[in-house]
């Protein structure tokens, strides 16, 4: 089948069996090798990216579902100013180390800031436990996520959830 | 060639950082598709059988399908580690279930799956070892011994009660682990013209290229390594990927194309080596007032079907036996155990957190028994400067386990909360009638690592680092070491600079690539930082004195310098080091210095007595662990960790606060949760939904406190990091449910169901 | 219909399909049917997405019918208004019902499991019906349906019908959902001011369940009435505990019921032990939670 949904902002189609998954497609077709399978079940998070602004887990998306949403992974959060700014922050911080998971904690974390622009700890854990980390033990996210300054948590931190169509349907 | 100010001791954002965060960074699986196959791996089922047949059926696979077994290996088909004695294939039996009995390559990922179907294997299934008892009967795979004085003398008279002594035995089991490092094993092997090239995610290229030099009889110029990005290590990408590279090797000479290997989680969990499981029997001699005077310690790990890593393993395990405590005799014997499960293998600590977790149990064992406090026992007997380890060892001024013991208990506030949760107990009966729901204590523990290699490893490699210029007049560190998150990429540049008068910017590192770097040894052991770090200084200090020699020969001129990247003469500036270095290679002057790490002479050790200095320093680090009990449910909840980690000198806070912390972590994951349920030989725990490590919502709250007490050597007294926060907190977190509902663990995991019969068995006036 | 996939937008679209098709899978949240290997997900039947309909998502009171409008006994009566049912669409995700006023208000149990199924990401995408038709014995918020005395609403060809939830699951992963049929909603009757749930799971979040205790009961003058307890995890389907619930009716609520109910919990259930916990476990944490739940609701 043919779907037609809006990636990072622009308007994008790609063609897959119905049931094909969106971290497939993401990685095969268009190229955006950022979230990562780290499990194939649901249950590390690494593969997280928002589907119509909200955290999922592209492993478990199949192709169908895709279908008039809005995409957005780690390339499109890294191409916004704020969303460069918010990212190097993190990594001076020590929220990254070999890098896995931190696709999928990124957009976990940048998704709660929006929520939540000066979360408390009990809120970044419930926010980030689908996102396991195994070098950090959390702390570094912890911390960078709650120094995170407000200045940049606007809308302008992820790119535009409704590109125009190019094709009206 | 004075240190700019402000390198050494400052927190730079990693080299790799903004890759990894944008997503950018290309990890093996990340690469284009586009002209490899893709393998996969025929596994046995059964945990010890014999190969009756082994047949792939081409009508069931795919059309241009290639499969490759054991005697498509012209070769040795044997993994060369310490002995090679692990097959590559599986040729007439197999000895664990998941060993990988053939191989398929397709051009995609699901015909390579429906060749692997096609692959039918007939076996006769023997009787498997399957459990300690039976192991310890048959013949071990290794074993070690260390005598310290008149140990066995003492016990006994410990065990008549004479000369005021007590006896105190315990006996201790830790389970395996598997590493969950976030991304999985994943290889890529390709030929051109005969000649071997294979990338990857590994610890240790040279490994991997030895390995597959052995295989395939293929002489140093033929095999060309290259380590990748890596996300996530642990000591699990040591010794594994040479297999997975000698198999992606097979698979892509039998296609003529390149072929990739990347495990699914399933599959790495189920085929990769683990944490080898530990079983230790204390017997120790102490006074009244608790100090040690005599221990005998019997180690036995289980090492899985095939030899592996494991008596480095048990080397450092034992030397490790008795903790940063003074023991003045002892009595040490180590055995490696072989059982028809998946080779056991490092895993960050590397046999040192099995036996202090047994050790620190038993200094647990001893207070109770003796009614002294934990820290007060500890106290007692714990290592100053001038006092010996069981190998004779004397401890140097850096021995910092006191500091770091003292720093722990008052910033975790360890005897008043400790005396607090005891009362309660005893008062409240929280298992009982006791009526709260929630049961808290605390627990202290107290561990040390030796860094780098065990013994004369490092005085028989003497790694070699290469610093070289590059063509715009910046540094490259030419060395092995890889990049698996805990930060080599950037603090080896902020070594070399430091010693060189240069800005970071102006070194760089080349990546792992065998055909360019030399040998510097593997990224294990704690060593990285300490001996790579330290030799690449080294060169990079030559190399630029040697610049600045020729410069002045040059200009006719002394007292030439460089800081800050700046060339300064008496008179002040003269330039800029990139100009200079550019001039220099000009002039057709050698644009690279060799230099070989140099262990302190006074460094010896006998690898037959094992007695002398294994490790040229130690580490040390304590914590206090709180712990809430569901005194309903028996879940643990692991609340605050307060540690205190003594690690010489710190070069890069971020990230060595990033080790101590995510180390901590795992260990406490070890104690609470992370266990490998096998049944029959099968694995019955082999997915993420079932092996469970802990997300953010489990860990603990914490606070890590650095002290540096450096020692004489390089760099600038910096100690190894990377293992020693695995060592102790596990028994700690035992201490802690013990002082919360007097539930006295010595095995973990400590999961609800092991407490609860545990419990049950105390109840029912059991063993204990 | 979708006019450019051809794929249904309606109910009655989708039961057409699964008529014309019957090996058509109907998908919803897909936390655990994309849970597959590379060749079954290749080899998968043809599919439909049920999150493309409307009408089976959203969250709405409605009217209780005249004839279904009586109350447990001993409730607060009010003559003159049926209360309201509260409706919940079968793709409502976890992440809507767990933050609907209505649903934390007058059904705090349920927010309380849907904020602890998984993770966010999984209470984003997982729905409530998904949960029913998966019919997992370690379904998290099935106790909870089960202690609230939810219905189901399944259409079919023929029309739609109701049926409690214990009527709809009957077995380990067997449903009364019959060939071409839909799950369509849930219906709650109306909260009952007594509520409690716990699930003990393999860690702090993300956990699967070792056991799932749910209860709701309504009370009078010291007592408790219309006790329904409900344990998850514990048997093939989640079940409720008769006999704990037994001792509950008209006994006065202190200690002593809480643990003679807990002692009656510990005699009626048969757990397993599998890899996630043991059988003595199990019966052992389900009791003492009883008790527990009891003290606290």
């Amino acid at each position: 089948m043919k779907v037609h949904f809006i990636l990072n902002g622009k308007a994008v189609e790609a063609e897959g069996r119905p049931t094909d998954r969106l971290l497939d497609v993401l990685r095969h077709v268009f190229h955006l090798t950022g979230a990562k399978e780290g499990c194939g079940e649901g249950e590390c998070g690494a593969c997280t990216v928002l589907l119509d602004g909200r955290t999922v887990l592209s492993c478990l998306v199949p192709l169908i579902q895709v279908d008039g949403r809005s995409v957005i992974t780690v390339e499109g959060l890294a191409a916004t100013e704020k969303g460069h700014a918010y990212l190097e922050r993190f990594a001076l911080k020590g929220g990254t180390q070999c890098g896995a998971c931190t696709p999928g904690i990124v957009l976990s974390g940048a998704h709660l800031l929006q929520e939540h622009p000066h979360p408390s700890h009990r809120e970044v854990a419930h926010a980030l436990a689908g996102n396991i980390c195994r070098c950090t033990g959390y702390q570094a996210i912890q911390r960078a996520l709650s120094e995170e300054p407000e200045a940049v948590l606007d809308s302008t931190l992820l790119p535009a959830a409704d590109a125009e169509r190019e094709d009206g349907s | 060639m004075k240190h700019p100010p402000g390198i050494l001791g400052s927190s730079p954002l990693r080299r790799d950082g903004l890759e990894k965060v944008t997503g950018a960074a290309r990890y093996l699986d990340d690469l284009p598709a586009e002209g490899t196959w893709v393998g996969a791996t025929v596994r046995s089922r059964h945990p010890h059988a014999r190969i009756v047949s082994l047949r792939f059926d081409r009508t069931k696979a795919p059309a241009d399908a290639v499969f490759v077994h054991a005697g498509d290996i012209d070769g040795v088909n044997g993994l060369q580690i310490l002995d090679d004695r692990w097959p590559i294939l599986a040729s007439k039996e197999v000895h664990y279930v998941g060993e990988a009995v053939a191989l398929v390559a397709a051009p995609t990922a699901e015909d390579a799956l429906r060749a692997a179907a096609a692959v039918e294997v007939e076996y006769e299934q023997r009787p498997a070892v399957l459990d300690w008892e039976e192991a310890a009967r048959n013949e071990p795979l290794y074993e070690l011994a260390l005598d310290e004085g008149r140990c066995e003398a003492i016990l006994e008279a410990a065990a008549n009660g004479d000369d005021g002594l007590i006896l105190v035995e315990g006996e201790y089991f830790t389970g395996a682990q598997e590493h969950l490092y976030l991304e999985t094993q994943a290889m890529l092997a390709e030929w051109v013209d005969g000649r071997l090239a294979v990338t990857g995610s590994m610890q240790c290229p040279y490994y991997v290229k030895n390995a597959l030099q052995h295989v395939f009889s293929l002489g140093e110029d033929a095999v060309q390594v290259v380590g990748r990005y890596m996300g996530g290590a642990f000591g699990g990408k040591e010794d594994y990927p040479s297999l997975l590279a000698a198999h992606a090797a097979l698979l892509a000479r039998a296609a003529r194309r390149p072929v990739r290997i990347v495990y699914d989680r399933h599959e790495d969990i189920v085929a990769t080596t683990k944490r080898h499981p530990s079983h230790t029997r204390i017997r120790s001699a102490v006074k009244k007032d608790g100090t040690l005077v005599a221990a005998r310690v019997d180690f036995d790990l289980d090492g899985g079907a095939y030899l592996g890593l494991s008596p480095v393993v048990l080397s450092r395990g034992i030397l490790h036996a008795t903790g940063p405590y003074r023991v003045p005799n002892v009595r040490i014997r180590g055995r490696v155990l072989r059982t028809d499960t998946p080779p056991s293998g490092a895993f960050r600590g590397f046999g040192a957190p099995q036996s202090q977790f047994a050790w620190e149990r038993h200094m647990d064992r001893i207070g109770r028994r003796l009614g002294i406090d934990p820290l007060t026992l500890r106290r007692r007997n714990v290592l100053h400067p001038g006092d010996r380890l069981p190998t004779g060892q004397l401890m140097d001024a850096s021995c910092g386990a006191a500091a770091a013991l003292e720093e722990a208990a008052r910033r975790g506030d360890f005897l008043r909360r400790w005396k607090k949760a005891e009362e309660d107990r005893r008062r409240d009966e929280p298992l009982g009638r006791g009526n709260r729901p929630v049961a808290t204590g605390v627990g202290l523990s107290l561990a040390f690592h030796g860094a780098g290699f065990t013994g004369l490893g490092e005085h028989r490699m003497r790694s070699p680092v290469t610093v070289r210029l590059t063509a715009e007049g910046r540094l490259e560190i030419l060395c092995a070491a890889t990049e698996m998150g805990q930060g080599a990429v950037t603090v080896l540049p902020m070594l070399a600079a430091d010693a060189a008068g240069l800005r970071i910017d102006d070194v760089l590192i080349h990546e792992p690539d065998t055909d360019v770097v030399p040998d510097s040894g593997p990224t294990v052991a704690s060593r990285t930082t300490m001996v790579v770090g330290a030799t690449a200084a080294r060169a990079a200090h030559e190399l630029v004195q040697r610049i600045v020699q020729w410069k002045e020969e040059q200009m006719g001129e002394a007292a030439l310098r460089v800081e800050d990247s700046r060339l300064l003469g008496p008179g002040g500036e003269i330039g800029d080091f990139r100009e200079l270095a550019r001039e220099y290679l000009a002039a057709g002057q050698p644009d690279a210095v060799t230099v070989h790490n140099e262990p302190p002479p006074w460094q010896r050790f006998d690898e037959d007595s094992y007695h002398g200095s294994a490790y040229p320093t130690y580490s040390y680090q304590a914590q206090v662990i709180e712990v809430e009990v569901d005194t309903d449910t028996l879940q643990v909840r692991p609340t605050r960790a307060v540690a205190a980690a003594e690690v010489g000198k710190v070069l890069h806070e971020v990230q060595c606060r990033g080790q101590v912390e995510g180390g901590l972590l795992q260990a406490v994951g070890w104690a609470l949760w992370e266990e490998m349920k096998r049944k029959d030989g099968q694995l019955l725990n082999d997915r993420m939904t079932t092996y469970i490590v802990p997300t953010f919502l489990d860990a603990p709250e914490m606070e890590v406190h650095l002290i540096e007490e450096p020692w004489e050597g390089p760099p600038h007294g910096a100690k190894g990091v990377g293992e020693l926060p695995m060592d102790g907190p596990a028994s700690a977190v035992c201490a802690a449910i013990e002082n919360a509902v007097g539930i006295a663990l010595d095995s973990i995991p400590a999961t609800p169901e092991r407490l609860l019969d545990h419990h049950i068995e105390a109840a029912q006036g059991g063993r204990r | 219909m979708n006019p450019a996939s051809g794929l249904p937008r309606t109910v009655d679209e989708a039961l057409l399909r699964l008529q014309e098709r019957p090996d058509t899978v109907a998908l919803a949240g897909c936390t655990d049917w994309m849970v597959r290997d590379r060749l079954a997900r290749a080899d998968a039947p043809p599919v439909i997405d049920l999150l493309a309909i409307e009408e089976l998502h959203g969250i709405e009171e409605i009217a209780t019918p005249p004839s279904e409008a009586k109350r447990p006994a001993g409730a607060d009566a009010d003559p003159t208004t049926p209360p309201p049912l509260l409706r919940i669409g079968a793709t409502t995700t976890f992440g809507e019902i767990r933050v609907d006023r209505r649903v934390v208000e007058g059904y705090p149990i349920l927010a309380e499991v849907a904020s602890q199924i998984g993770s966010r990401q999984i209470q984003n995408r997982a729905t409530l019906g998904g949960n029913l038709v998966n019919a997992s014995p370690a379904g998290d918020s099935l106790p909870v349906l089960l202690a609230l005395a939810a219905e189901v609403e399944i259409a079919s060809p023929d029309g739609r019908r109701r049926i409690p939830y214990d009527a709809f699951h009957l077995g380990y992963r067997e449903t009364a959902l019959g060939p071409g049929e839909l799950l369509t909603a849930v219906l709650l009757p109306p909260p009952p001011p007594h509520q409690a749930f716990r699930k003990v799971g393999t860690r702090a979040a993300v956990a699967i369940s070792k056991v799932m205790v749910a209860m709701a009961a309504h009370s009078r003058q010291g007592r408790w009435s219309s006790m329904r307890i409900a344990a998850g995890s514990v048997a093939p389907v989640p079940m409720r505990l008769r006999a704990a619930e037994k001792v509950c009716e008209g006994a006065p609520i202190d200690v002593e019921t809480a643990t003679e109910a807990a002692e009656a919990a510990w005699g009626e259930v048969e757990p397993i032990d599998d890899v996630r916990s043991t059988a003595r476990y199990r019966r052992w944490a389900l009791s003492r939670v009883v008790r527990r739940l009891l003290l606290e609701m």
